[in-house]
């Protein structure tokens, strides 16, 4: 697409520009409308396990509930505290929201389909992901008030503490894949095991995707782990003070960011884009479809440890992720490598 | 001990429980759908307060200012003088809905079920003055609710 916008008239530097910008609102309104869809779903699923209805008035089963309180939220004022740092404070939530789009540039959707097709993909992931720590770092700070600020430092501990143990598992998944470009991690799973598409099916790998599934439910700080904005302890931490669209730009950009795990770990774990089994009919249905079925399964999970997990509180969420997770996935690490070094390149011969 | 660690390494409480809440998420909802369904009333309900007639369209109320007495919030207010044919009833008849408590004594003290409160509960308004109830509201609402209205006093009738 690229090339043809080049060829025509818009020249080498503008035809790149304009299709390039084309393919980011391809990914970015169609997430836009996902995360409104997918809030909704998460409502009826919480809802559903606690027997209740969930929304279900705004539309065909509620189906619109989303769209009600995004305008709803968008013809709000909103308000600055006075004692708040205005420009960081109406900065964070714009922050929050930006790095949970930025990240999707190198998400593959499918052979061809990836916006930036970078061969570094997961290292940029790790810094995006680990720049997201900022928005609400500087929404804590900024607000000027108590508990947006307890919730900040707390944010930082446990986003740090848990990006350790989501390194090492992805040490692990690029050795065993040999590359670090995300098109490259979901070809490396084709027939991994068996006749089935997936890392995570693999014995030695499964135990890292789940250390990895639950480290990004700590990294997106959904609930068991929302030691954030535990609503019990600090009000709504962090986005205490925000209101109106500045609270709506949150609330994307926390579903955007689950979404994004999801997509994370379907992609370096189960497939990516690939059908679950290699069988050659399966291919004809489009990559992203499967990719879209595997992040709605994570996203249900997630939604289901929602409903069912209380809150950890906050010496177990550092005993789990400094004195479990940090030595399991390092001693992983070494199995996994030594496995490969002596199974792939023949270190004992 | 072993089987401890094994059990929290395999997270075997974490999959008990997500079983569990797997079966409740099929389970048929527990919540009434409120605007659609509703929950079952008792004849005894004090909702929404009425003022009502005799089946030949006389109103019941004959001022005998027992409810306005007897009212704990000083809701009602009450004043009356004798009619043309010389029967008493009242000139005005207002309840503040505002300062009512649903308490029910007005009911019991009318001697002649003028005064009752309803099965309605459904009656919210925009603004406080919409809650300030005349003597033309409240016959109006006996006017409304009369069959429920005399349906609950018959199904009580027994028990008093």
């Amino acid at each position: 697409m690229t090339s043809w916008f080049q060829s025509t008239w818009l020249g080498y530097g503008f035809g790149w520009f304009l299709a390039t910008l084309i393919l980011i609102l391809l990914i970015a309104l169609p997430l836009m409308l996902a995360v409104a869809m997918i809030i909704y779903a998460d409502r009826k699923i919480w809802a559903a396990m606690a027997l209740r209805r969930g929304p279900n008035v705004v539309g065909p089963w509620g189906l619109l509930q989303s769209f009600a309180d995004g305008l709803k939220v968008f013809l709000k004022e909103t308000i600055v505290p006075s004692a708040a740092n205005r420009g960081l404070f109406l900065l964070a939530p714009i922050l929050t929201f930006t790095l949970a789009l930025i990240a999707w540039a190198v998400i593959p959707f499918g052979p061809k389909m990836v916006l930036a097709n970078i061969n570094v993909g997961l290292l940029y992931i790790l810094a995006v992901s680990s720049l997201s720590v900022y928005g609400v770092i500087i929404a804590g700070w900024s607000s000027n008030s108590k508990y947006p600020f307890y919730s900040a430092l707390r944010a930082a501990a446990q986003m740090v503490s848990y990006e350790v143990s989501i390194g090492f598992v992805l040490i692990a998944v690029i050795m065993w894949a040999g590359t670090f470009n995300l098109n490259g991690i979901v070809l490396a799973q084709k027939s991994h095991v068996w006749i089935t598409n997936a890392f995570g099916l693999n014995p030695l790998l499964f135990p890292l995707a789940v250390i990895f599934f639950i480290s990004t439910m700590a990294e997106t700080a959904r609930t068991p782990f929302d030691l954030t904005e535990a609503e019990s302890e600090l009000v709504a931490g962090f986005q205490t003070e925000y209101s109106s669209m500045s609270f709506a730009l949150f609330w994307l950009g926390e579903y955007g960011n689950v979404l994004l795990m999801c997509a994370l770990n379907a992609t370096l774990f189960w497939g990516g884009w690939l059908p679950p089994i290699d069988w050659a009919p399966l291919y004809y249905v489009p990559g992203i479809v499967w990719l879209f079925a595997k992040i709605l399964f994570f996203f249900f999970v997630f939604s289901w440890v929602k409903a069912t997990v209380p809150r950890f509180r906050y010496d177990q969420l550092m005993r789990l992720g400094w004195k479990i997770f940090l030595p399991i996935s390092l001693i992983w690490v070494l199995l996994v490598s030594g496995y490969l070094e002596i199974f792939r390149f023949g270190a004992l011969q | 001990m072993i089987g401890h660690w094994l059990k929290s390494f395999l997270l075997w409480e974490f999959v008990k429980a997500h079983w569990l809440t797997l079966k409740y998420f099929f389970k048929p909802k527990a919540t009434i759908n409120y605007p659609y369904e509703k929950n079952p009333q008792s004849p005894r309900f004090r909702g929404e307060h009425a003022l009502r007639r005799y089946p030949n369209g006389e109103e019941r109320c004959i001022a005998c200012k027992l409810c306005e007495a007897v009212c704990p919030a000083l809701a009602i207010t009450i004043e009356a003088e004798p009619r043309e044919d010389g029967s008493r009833r009242t000139t005005r008849y207002d309840i503040d809905m505002v300062k009512c408590i649903y308490c029910g004594l007005c009911q019991e003290a009318c001697p002649v079920d003028a005064i009752v409160e309803g099965p309605n509960m459904e009656f919210s308004v925009e603004n406080r003055e919409e809650l300030i109830y005349d003597k033309a509201k409240l016959l109006d609402n006996g006017d409304r609710w009369e069959r429920a209205l005399a349906a609950n006093i018959a199904a009580d009738a027994p028990y008093r």
